[in-house]
């Protein structure tokens, strides 16, 4: 079982997760560079695969770099630019070079990126997906033919609760537990009563108990940043107060990581939360800050303060 | 010449109604009576994660997101048998490309529409 998988299992502790950027070239050691910021304050990255429909260097070969770099990587893959074959493929391939943690995603539509002149393909949505590398898992393609040395995969998914219709959200959640989903990452947002209202859902339900809810938060330092995310990236609502709250600091940069640190605060003090994951555009130390300030994550050496 | 003929008289029916992409394995019954192939990311399980806070598609501002709709529906459409309501929580098997253009009501006769691949089967 990986890293991420134990810790899954075994709730011991709440779970870290953080977004790898994205890299546009370079070897190895351009990866690992970029890898250790994360290292010591995340139980695993993610991976992403051409994230807001821009490409970028793959997400097979960015797994198999961090993995061999010793990072859990969670490999995402999109149903955007790939059909069954191709992402069967990718999933089986990575496997063997022992990326064995997946996380399935709708995606971006092209329209979103840079090339929205591009076929956007489709070919299954995400539950399908999940379900797919559930059956990788167990040792077969969607064809039914067998895999010849499977591995076990661990399976995630992502869900939005900010966007409508809140009711369907906690039911899909479900339907992609019942997939074979084992940790669902949430969008992020910044609407705390949606995120709990999703949160009782899933604990009602019962797949708060049967995959890790990770709810996401991203360092931003500017007003600016947050109004380009409400306006240009598809799924993220960002309230006017929010954006006003840190347009009128004096300090925005400050005011923006408080903000974020009282988010983790807020979502680990909901029962049926299992950790976060987090995204940074500051490039910064605010993660090491925030994993000391709450001491969450793998180098945390005292019982997580965040409910106190 | 029936083969041929079931299609475009399927398409002159559903296609002013429902906007039918005849992808050749209807499912309108059990997704509210909306046609989930008129999602531009064709999704066949449920409303991705780019719907806008009033309920349009993250593609096309001016439509109403097509799985918003879908649950609506299934939820308020009068004389839809309950089984069909329930039946939006389904898992639903990635489309078969290869019925594209054929006749649903054809292939829901013979059972066409509802065999897929082994593994999926397997799984489910």
């Amino acid at each position: 079982m990986s890293h991420l998988g134990g810790l899954i299992a075994s709730r011991s502790r709440p779970i870290v997760t953080a977004e790898f950027p994205s890299l546009d070239g370079g070897d190895i050691d351009t990866v690992a560079a970029a890898l250790e910021p994360y290292r010591p304050y995340v139980d695993a990255v993610n991976i992403t695969d051409n994230p807001a429909a821009h490409a970028h260097a793959s997400n097979v070969s960015m797994a198999i770099a961090v993995h061999q770099l010793g990072v859990e990587p969670i490999m995402q893959v999109v149903c955007r630019d790939k059909n069954r074959l191709a992402a069967q493929a990718d999933v089986v391939g990575a496997s063997m070079h022992g990326v064995t943690t997946f996380c399935a995603l709708t995606g971006d539509d092209v329209t979103a990126g840079d090339e929205p002149e591009a076929r956007r393909v489709f070919d299954l949505d995400s539950p399908q997906l999940i379900s797919i590398m559930n059956g990788i898992s167990r040792g077969h393609y969607l064809s039914g033919r067998e895999l010849k040395h499977p591995k076990e995969l661990l399976i995630g998914a992502v869900e939005n609760p900010f966007a409508p219709p809140a009711d369907v959200r906690v039911r899909r959640a479900k339907t992609k537990v019942d997939a074979g989903a084992r940790f669902l990452q949430l969008q992020i947002g910044y609407e705390p009563q949606l995120l709990e209202a999703f949160v009782e859902g899933v604990c009602g339900n019962r797949v708060a108990e049967r995959a890790a809810i990770l709810p996401t938060v991203i360092f931003t330092k500017t007003a600016g940043a947050l109004r380009f995310m409400d306006n240009q990236v598809p799924g993220i609502h960002v309230p006017a107060a929010v954006i006003d709250r840190i347009a009128q600091a004096d300090d925005p940069a400050e005011e923006s990581y408080l903000m974020v640190r009282e988010q983790v605060q807020h979502a680990l003090s909901l029962p049926g939360v299992a950790g976060v994951h987090i995204t940074d555009f500051r490039h910064d130390d605010s993660l090491r800050r925030l994993v000391n300030d709450l001491s969450i994550g793998p180098g945390a050496t005292t019982q997580s303060a965040v409910s106190a | 010449m029936f083969r041929k003929l079931l299609p475009v008289v399927e398409h002159v029916v559903k296609g002013p109604v429902w906007d039918c992409q005849m992808c050749g394995q209807c499912v309108l019954h059990s997704t509210g009576m909306t046609c989930p192939m008129t999602c531009p990311k064709t999704l066949r399980n449920g409303p991705c994660g780019g719907v806008r806070p009033d309920g349009k598609c993250e593609v096309k501002p001016e439509m109403r997101c097509v799985w918003v709709k879908a649950h609506h529906r299934a939820e308020s459409l009068p004389l839809l048998p309950k089984t069909w309501r329930e039946e939006i929580t389904h898992l639903r098997p990635p489309v078969d490309n290869s019925l594209e253009g054929d006749s649903s009501w054809l292939n829901l006769v013979s059972g066409r529409d509802r065999q897929t691949p082994a593994g999926w089967q397997e799984a489910h």
